[in-house]
Formats: structure tokens, sequence, C-alpha cells
């Protein structure tokens, strides 16, 4: 991984982006009078920063053991989940449904990452974990809400937990190109005529890939919806997302998800339309969060509890994501 | 296991960000008032505080919680508790003066004037003992401090904390003004705890 050249560009390349970024932003707040607002250069200038920490993040899970990115997930997700359960209002007899999501599920689903174990970490929380949750609130024996109060933790638990949990699982995978999926499947065929090809390998590399794509489609939607955007989607879930966003965006970066397909073991067609997924899960995926934010009437999680910083504001898109990406990569890319 | 450490356990589990509004941290002998809605209410309160004043702070917790257990006296007498027995409290045998003899000449105080937990997001009437801690030391200044999402995390009647986030915050000081009675003193540190909740 680190002798590989391709990997340095890539890094090399990401770097500049967020170089030329900080540039720009920081021009533009000593120009007061360029015409753009200081708000809107302020935001901009919070998100480079926000990237810089996430691709430092990424960079090092290129070097360092790839259980180290697990944890360091592991800790992103728990903070996402704090901001989630301290948003909704929960009932005092839910408190120690809460603790067990916090104290048994969230970090076992990482250690079974961390683990490779695909067939238990798929399933503990869509499966014991909802059930756990249901039967553990109904023992608390305050039938109040009851439908809706194991709905607002279950939530929590798979946006939060499940969901990222998939992004640093996708080290764990054995992926190979179609080509040599292909030659994989005849060398099992007659093991005698082929020799069985290589994995890919380069997975941190991917797992960069696709969290850069997914900070992209954000920023392209952004950049979409400032410049064409005119019909809003929902007005009352969010007031900034647009039809021509979403189109712009999710187009943006299917075709600059196409263009950096050499940095993945996907073609041009492939790494195109899966870029088109992220982009238009990940949409979907704030529209979702913005939506359940109104419900509790609060701009931002960050400023829900004062002081903090809304972790959930910016992975929002990350969270639908990532089972998509890791789950169609798991079916196309890796031998059955 | 040392303050410091015990400190940064209680940040973790609560996740509480501090934020000082009209008011500086200051190593001169202060009351820091709050409102009471979980055990970890003066241990969370206490670790906020920068550790150079940690060291001369003095958090009033329950003994009845706080004194029950081996492992909860050893962390009490690390955080700098002064344990208190609500029971005992009565009329004629206050622990305001075991608690002005306990501070001395150079510690602060973290006292909870609802004298009980609140069950919600209430800020129960106050009792008198801030009153007479103010009326005995007329140079303490008396800070309101407002903790929210306190109660989520150790709600009544639970021992295990759930580390979601909460805020401590601090407000401008009070004096006890010269002939101010203790209903309109009290009821003016009420309104500037409760003041604290929109800022």
């Amino acid at each position: 991984m680190v002798n590989d050249p391709v990997t340095w560009i890539f890094v090399a390349g990401v770097l500049l982006l967020l170089g030329v970024a900080t540039t720009v932003g920081q021009f533009l707040k000593g120009q007061p009078e360029s015409g753009i607002k200081s708000a809107d250069v302020e935001t901009f200038n919070r998100r480079v920063r926000v990237w810089w920490l996430l691709c430092s993040l990424l960079a090092a899970a290129l070097f360092l053991p790839r259980s180290v990115t697990v944890v360091l997930f592991g800790l992103l997700s728990f903070w996402a989940l704090r901001e989630f359960i301290t948003l909704t209002p929960t009932r005092l007899s839910d408190h120690r449904t809460l603790f067990w999501v916090f104290v048994l599920f969230t970090p076992l689903q990482f250690v079974l990452v961390g683990m490779g174990k695909y067939d238990l970490y798929s399933i503990l929380i869509p499966v014991y974990g909802l059930l756990f949750v249901t039967a553990r609130v109904a023992f608390s024996g305050d039938p109040k809400r009851f439908l809706e109060r194991t709905a607002k933790i279950q939530a929590g638990l798979v946006l939060c937990i499940y969901c990222l949990s998939l992004t640093p699982a996708l080290l764990y995978l054995d992926i190979y190109t179609s080509k040599d999926l292909r030659l994989l499947n005849e060398a099992q065929q007659n093991p005698t005529q082929f020799a069985a090809p290589a994995a890919w390998g380069k997975n941190a590399l991917l797992l960069f890939y696709f969290v850069f794509m997914v900070q992209m489609s954000d920023a392209f939607q952004y950049i979409w919806s400032k410049i064409l955007g005119k019909s809003i989607i929902a007005p009352a879930i969010s007031s900034t997302r647009t039809w021509e966003g979403l189109i712009g965006g999710v187009g943006s970066t299917a075709l600059l998800g196409a263009a950096l397909c050499w940095a993945t073991p996907f073609n041009e067609w492939q790494a195109g339309c899966l870029s088109f997924v992220i982009a238009l899960v990940g949409f979907s995926g704030g529209m979702a969060m913005s939506a359940i934010k109104r419900d509790r009437g609060v701009q931002d999680y960050g400023t829900l509890v004062v002081g903090h910083g809304g972790v959930l504001d910016r992975i929002d898109s990350l969270c639908f994501a990532s089972p998509v990406f890791f789950l169609l990569t798991k079916t196309f890319f890796t031998p059955g | 296991m040392t303050g410091p450490l015990i400190a940064l356990m209680a940040k973790l589990i609560s996740g509480a960000s501090a934020r000082w509004v009209d008011c500086q941290p200051n190593t001169r002998q202060r009351v820091y008032f709050a409102n009471h809605t979980s055990h970890l209410d003066s241990l969370v309160i206490w670790s906020a505080l920068p550790s150079y004043i940690r060291v001369l702070t003095r958090p009033v917790a329950a003994k009845d919680y706080w004194g029950k257990t081996r492992l909860r006296r050893y962390l009490a007498g690390r955080f700098n508790a002064l344990l208190i027995d609500r029971r005992d409290i009565k009329v004629h045998q206050s622990p305001v003066d075991m608690l002005l003899r306990e501070i001395s000449n150079t510690d602060s105080l973290i006292v909870f004037p609802e004298g009980h937990r609140s069950a919600g997001e209430q800020v129960g009437e106050f009792k008198s003992g801030l009153y007479y801690l103010c009326k005995k030391r007329p140079d303490l200044e008396a800070v309101p401090v407002h903790l929210d999402n306190m109660n989520r995390i150790l709600p009544r009647g639970e021992f295990l904390p759930v580390p979601l986030l909460s805020s401590i915050t601090f407000g401008p000081p009070l004096v006890l003004e010269p002939g101010e009675q203790k209903v309109d003193f009290l009821t003016r540190a009420r309104k500037s705890l409760l003041r604290l909740k929109d800022v």
C-alpha cells in the first residue's frame, strides 16, 4: 500500500484539492466586498475544516493497521449516536434499554467488524438489536407510546451504528476486479489449468475513494443548488435542497467517480454507476436527517446541546451511503 | 485513581461542554449553585472547572448516595466532596456552619439549593441554605450554574449512566446586597439560574 504509486497520486490529488479549497476559503474571508455572503464563506470554511479532519483520518487508515480505522469509526459512530439520542426525547423508562444500546451493541458491532465476522456483524443489529430493543422497552413496564419509543431507539441504532460500521467493514472484503472474478471462477472450476488471481488488495484506498465521493457529492449538490437552484424539493424539510442540486450533484459525482476509476477495482462504467448510487442515497440520507431535525424543531444537531460540534450534521449522507456501497461491492466484486 | 483522571472520566461520560456567560473562571471564593437533576451533578460541575480552580473547590454531595459503597466513598474523597446527610438537616442544625468551616478562607463550594433532585426540567423553590451561606460570608460570590440534560444521563433511581451529551452554563455572579431579605435573594438567585436556560 505504502509503495503503491496510485495511492500516492490519489492522496496527493485530494490534498491538492483541499489546499485549493482552503486557499479560496481564506481568500474570500479576506474579501468582504466580493459579493458573497460572509455567512456562506464561514459555512464553506467550516466544511473545509471537517474535510481536512476526515481526509487525515482516512490517510492514516492507509498506513495504520485496519483495526485502528475500525476503532476510529467506532468512536465516530458512538458520538453520532450520542447526538441522535440526545436529540430524540426518550422517556426515563427507556434508560436501561439505552444503556445496553450504548454499552453492549455499539462496541460489539465494531468488535465483530474488526474480526471480519460478516455473518455476525451483518445481522447483530438488524435482527438481535432490534428485537432486543422492542423487548427491553416492553420489560420496562411503561406502555406509553410504546411503538414510537421503540422506533426512535431502533432508528438511532441502525443509522448511527449499523450503517456507519459498514464503512470500515470494506477493509475486510476480498475485492476482485470483474475480470479477476471471472478468472477466479474458472480457476475454481478447473484448478489444474488456471492459477487463481490475487485479490485487488487496496481496500484502504477504496475506503478513501468512497468517503471522498460522498463528501464531493455533498459539495456538488450544494454548488449546483447555489448556482441553479429554484425548485425546492420539500420546503418544510430543507430550504436549501433543490431538484437542480440533486440532478446536478448526482450527475457531477457520477462523472467524477468514473474519472477516478483508476483508484478503484472498478472500470469507468462501474465506478460511474456506483458513484451515481452513492450520491443519490447520500442525498436521501441528508433529507431524512433534516426531517428528523425539523420534527424536533432544531437547525443543526450541533446546536441542540449548546457547544457541541454536530458530527451528525456532517456524516448524515455517509450513514445512508455506506451500507449501500458496501453491499453492492460485496455482491458484485467479491467471490460468492 | 487521581483527581484529573476522575474529572476526565466524568467529562467523557456526561459529554458535558462548559460555557462561561458573563463570568470568568476565578480562584476567588465562590458558591456555585446549580439545579439538581442527577447524582452526577456535583461531580460533573467539579470536573468542568479548570484544574487550578478544581483543587480549590468542594462539591456538596448527598451522603446517602456517595457514602453508600466503598467505591463511591473513595471517588467522593478524590473529588473533594463534602458529604451531607440530607435527613439530618433541621432548622437548628443546619450544615451551613460546617460548610463554612470546611472551606475556610480558600475554597469554593458547589451547592444545590433545591435540596433534592427535581424530577425533570423544572427547577424547584430554593431552600434557605444559600442565603445563610452568603449572609454569614458576604464576600462570597454566588455563581449560578445551569445543567442541561443531566437527568437523562443518570435519572433518579438508576445506577448506571447512559453517555449522552449535556451542557453546563456558568452565569454572572451575584452578591447578597446589604439588607436584602431572604425571600428576595433566593428569588433573585433562582431567576438568575433559570435565565441561563435560554442564553
